[in-house]
């Protein structure tokens, strides 16, 4: 019992990290390196937003959530654009953007250095036991995990019910047969692009409740959502919101039953595992 | 062999000759910039073997980079450096026949991020290891090499993988890959084992990562998980071959070269903000050299105009492209 | 669009102009460089205790009017280089400044493994290398190999040594129990750590109840504190790094591990603990500690307003003192002249912030090793080499 249920508040901080990079990559088709950075920024705004005015973090979703829209919106248009247009091929953009998103991770770092500096940020916050079956759990993890559950059926409701969702899907599905039924795949991709970098920052923001965060932590939360995006299957959220819960339940299982110091092994065994069973992930359909 | 080939190979010889008299000239700053520029040719040329010609993007420089320091830093006690390295290049071909011959399926951007996977998992073993075994061996390599000496080495290394490309290129194994990535499905109709030649190369390949590990391990020192298994060096290989050029043999030193040096001058000149240029610099290059340095000098000679003329070609383009 | 490309070209040029110029006044003050992290994974601990000391120290000597040389009083010009937490990077720059810029003098870098890759250099230089942050089991080996290489900050055993002598004097003392749950990061020091421990709690006459590393980067530390829980300890340490040992607490705390002894070993010192946990932080052990005294107090508050952060309880102050140190060496020696000044490290004691210092043998024999928040001061409770120490108090809940 105990460890479904840190595993799932696991899962859940982990589908933070990855819902914005699947649909970012799913549908814009950008394989964005700098995703983990964008959840920094996130944070940072909620422990600056925090400090500052003592007020539930919770709140700089306010702003957190419409600048990340603004800013990812701006990267697509400016930056990736450009790639997306003059590549010959998928795997041209693949290599492109891996390119210049890891230059855009790098001026990101630069930038949190420059307004933060470079120490460790972090603050206390719901940091109280909450009882669960007479056992305790984080008050924080339990908030984390039910905004992540908002948001991720927030996600699939919209995908799933709403005509620009449908849009969504369909470029996820075939970018060029989307664009001959007269969707806009630019404008629709642009706005995948900046709602799943929106989707990063907020979880971002939940995330800075407990864990602790510094200018260059970026490259480990983007680790981390690549391999959940992966492992799920790249053209559906499905798959990463349950390659998320997979992991989080697996390394609480290892880590109480086994060994705490394989649970990141752990991960990765599953993951290679899986790719191998499946090479196109969970929810993958092969391409052909 | 033919006349070019000659040619070309009495020009790579002296071009090597050359290289080898850096030590003797100036043993100190550009002597450093040698052994950073000898590693990361190695690193890239020995990457673009495999990823060059199949489109494969690899990540796992770091796994088998780091799997060569830990072989040196675990068993120093116990054999002689020259025979670890060995052993170091060794292991690292054995690894990348498991891992090649199971990753057969996988392609795209799912290869790509299940080699990142790959490095950190062995990252995680490697750590848990240290701690199961309760020694604090595997993390001191207290022997000396001199930066000359290490310099040398790696570029006795680069010569070796050099001569190992150009003779792929030659064989079957070169005309096999170059039809695998053209087309994947095609070679496979043409009766070309897929399979095989993209294992070979991956081995191949994996085995000078490792090989340069247990070489640089006794100039770092100090062996922790986090600098042998450092993701950014998967990176940074990637980068630099991207950069050069991945279709000729030669195409990686293109990007090592100028890369360090513009790395060097921003973190020389720009010492608060190095980071935030670089990440310009990057993105600069990614978006005005498309096709890597050695795009831009096929291209320079195809239209006979300099290189400003060149980068205001591919900007035009870029722009005509963004209209 | 000529125009952006012209632009993109001046830049460059600048940038390539910039390499040659530089050296211009070099006469009236002195260069003294310092190479560490700004990014990467060392960039966060850096942040806390190794730029901020330089600032300090640099601030402080120029508002006096300069380094007292036989030249004449110079002013320090501190120029701050970024290694990426990559060793290559530290080689390079330290070799650049050294063959290439010569600048006067170039400080130790951040990090132990940094300061292995680069002590070859500083030996070929003859820079004196004071490593303030460098914790190793192979001071004699090294400083044999490497005549300008000093330790100020003692061995891993010690570290360890120590931090077990104080739950020994708390079990012999009849305080608590002999139950230990002991875990470690799976990096670097925390698996020196972790090693160097097992064989000392065995024969302080300890059972180690529980013993598992965790990775870097664990994000859930739920089921380590259950699991420590469930053994029913009297004493919890963790040799941990900076990110786990905040989430290891903020665990702890919601668990009820309700130990009387909690040890943690790199980042308790750090203010951001103390920020972050307030009450809970009070009687929290972890590794550094500093002695009270109202020069260390008068310290605290200079780094606050000079820089602007505070300064941590194990590292910082060492910085500052070994600062110290050199600012009396160069200023004995008269000159800026490297060897002169390694002789005079190896002849003289000198005067500093936490008390007299010794490092004529190329290491520190004093230093704190273990230390407890109390009423809002990281006290030193053990050590090597002092004969008194702040008693140690039971941690009593959360």
């Amino acid at each position: 019992m105990d460890i479904i249920i840190i595993g799932l508040l696991l899962g859940g901080t982990y589908a933070l990290m990855a819902m914005g990079l699947q649909l970012q990559y799913g549908v814009a088709r950008i394989m964005n390196l700098a995703n983990g950075e964008i959840l920094v920024c996130g944070a940072f705004g909620a422990i600056w937003f925090f400090t500052a005015s003592k007020m539930s973090p919770i709140y700089a979703l306010i702003f957190v959530v419409p600048i990340a829209f603004v800013v990812n919106w701006a990267i697509y248009q400016v930056m990736m654009l450009p790639l997306v247009k003059r590549a010959k091929n998928q795997g041209q953009l693949e290599v492109d953007s891996i390119l210049a998103t890891f230059g855009l991770s790098f001026i990101f770092i630069g930038i949190l250095l420059a307004v933060f500096g470079g120490e460790f940020l972090t603050y206390s916050y719901l940091a109280t036991p909450f009882l669960i079956f007479g056992e305790p759990y984080a008050l924080n993890r339990i908030a984390a995990f039910l905004g992540s559950v908002a948001l991720c059926a927030g996600l699939y409701v919209w995908l799933h019910w709403t005509r620009a969702g449908l849009t969504l899907r369909a470029i996820a599905v075939n970018p060029a047969a989307a664009g001959l039924v007269s969707i806009n795949v630019p404008r629709a991709s642009a706005l995948a692009f900046a709602l799943g970098g929106a989707v990063t920052a907020a979880g971002g923001v939940l995330l800075s409740m407990f864990l602790t965060f510094d200018a260059s932590l970026g490259v480990i939360f983007t680790l981390k959502a690549l391999v959940i995006v992966i492992m799920g299957g790249v053209s559906d959220v499905r798959g990463a919101i349950l390659a998320a819960f997979i992991l989080g339940l697996t390394e609480t299982a290892v880590a109480t039953l086994v060994d705490p110091g394989l649970t990141l092994a752990a991960a990765y065994v599953l993951f290679i595992a899986i790719l191998l069973v499946r090479p196109e992930g969970l929810f993958g359909r092969r391409s052909t | 062999m033919t006349g070019g080939e000659k040619r070309n190979l009495i020009i790579s010889v002296l071009v090597f000759l050359v290289a080898a008299l850096l030590p003797l000239v100036n043993n100190g700053y550009w002597l450093s910039i040698g052994v950073s520029v000898a590693m990361y040719t190695v690193l890239a040329t020995s990457w673009t073997l495999f990823s060059g010609p199949t489109n494969y993007i690899a990540l796992s420089t770091a796994a088998f980079f780091g799997i060569g320091m830990y072989i040196v830093a675990a068993f120093l006690d116990w054999a002689p450096y020259p025979v670890l390295v060995l052993i170091a290049g060794i292991v690292g071909a054995l690894f990348a026949a498991v891992i090649g011959l199971a990753t057969l399926r996988i392609a795209g951007v799912y290869f790509v991020i299940f080699t990142l996977g790959l490095a950190e998992l062995v990252r995680q073993i490697v750590a848990w290891m240290q701690h199961v075994m309760g020694t604090s061996s595997g993390l001191y390599v207290l022997i000396s090499m001199t930066d000359p000496i290490l310099y040398w080495l790696l570029l006795g290394l680069s010569a070796i993988v050099f001569l190992v490309g150009w003779w792929i290129g030659r064989s079957r194994l070169g005309f096999a890959l170059r039809i695998i990535g053209n087309d994947e499905v095609v070679a496979e109709h043409s009766g070309i084992s897929t399979a095989r030649a993209k294992v070979v190369l991956f081995i191949i390949s994996s085995a000078f990562a490792s090989l340069t590990g247990a070489l640089v391990a006794p100039r770092w020192s100090y062996v922790e998980p986090t600098i042998a298994f450092s993701p950014f060096l998967s990176f940074q290989v990637v980068i630099m071959a991207l950069l050069g050029g991945v279709h000729r043999l030669w195409g990686p030193l293109l990007g090592v070269i100028p890369f360090t040096l513009l790395w060097e001058l921003i973190s020389a000149n720009f010492p608060a903000q190095t980071t935030l240029l670089l990440g310009v610099a990057f993105l600069l290059i990614v978006y005005f050299i498309p096709h890597g340095v050695i795009g831009l000098i096929e291209d320079m000679i195809r239209h006979r105009h300099g290189m400003l003329g060149s980068v205001v070609s591919t900007l035009q383009r870029w722009k005509s492209g963004n209209a | 669009m000529q125009k952006r490309v012209l632009l993109t070209f001046t830049a460059a040029a600048a940038v390539a102009g910039l390499l040659g110029l530089g050296a211009a006044n070099a006469q009236d003050t002195v260069k003294i460089s310092v190479v560490g992290p700004r990014t990467g994974v060392m960039a966060s601990g850096a942040a806390v205790t190794h730029w901020p000391g330089f600032k300090l120290w640099a601030h402080e000597i120029n508002a006096r009017g300069g380094l007292k040389l036989k030249a004449g009083q110079k002013k320090v010009e501190l120029i701050e280089y970024d290694d990426r937490s990559m060793p290559g990077e530290t080689i390079k720059a330290v070799e650049r400044l050294a063959a290439q810029d010569k600048v006067d003098f170039i400080m130790p870098v951040y990090g132990t493994g940094y300061n292995l890759a680069v002590a070859p250099i500083f030996a070929k230089y003859g820079y004196p290398q004071v490593t303030q942050a460098a914790v190793t089991d192979q001071i004699d080996a090294l400083t044999k190999r490497y005549p300008t290489l000093f330790f100020v900050q003692g061995s891993t055993t010690s570290f360890a040594t120590s931090a077990i002598n104080v739950l020994k004097n708390l079990k012999d003392e009849g305080k608590i129990g002999n139950r230990v749950a002991v875990v470690n990061v799976a990096d670097a020091f925390g698996i020196e750590l972790a090693n160097a421990g097992r064989p000392l709690f065995k024969q302080a006459g300890f059972e180690i109840v529980y013993d598992k590393s965790y990775p870097l980067g664990t994000q859930d530390y739920a089921p380590v504190i259950k699991a420590a829980k469930a053994a029913n300890p009297d004493a919890f340490v963790a040799w941990s790094y900076p990110p786990d040992t905040f989430g290891l607490l903020e665990q702890a705390k919601i668990e009820g591990l309700n130990v009387k002894a909690y040890y943690s070993a790199v980042a308790v010192a750090f203010p951001a603990f103390l920020g972050k946990y307030g009450k809970a932080a009070e009687n929290v052990l972890g590794a550094g500690g500093i002695q009270d005294s109202p020069a260390i107090r008068d310290y605290y508050k200079r780094h606050k307003e000079v820089t602007g952060v505070d300064a941590d309880y194990w590292g910082s102050p060492i910085y500052y003192s070994f600062l110290q140190v050199l600012q009396q060496a160069f200023e004995g020696v008269g000159s800026m002249d490297r060897k002169a000044i390694t002789a005079y490290l190896k002849k003289n004691k000198f005067k500093t912030i936490i008390g007299e210092i010794d490092i004529r043998n190329q290491r520190l024999d004093k230093y704190w090793t273990v230390g407890q928040w109390q009423d809002g001061f990281f006290h030193a409770v053990a050590g090597v080499g002092f004969s008194e120490y702040k008693p140690v108090k039971l941690k009593t809940g959360w």
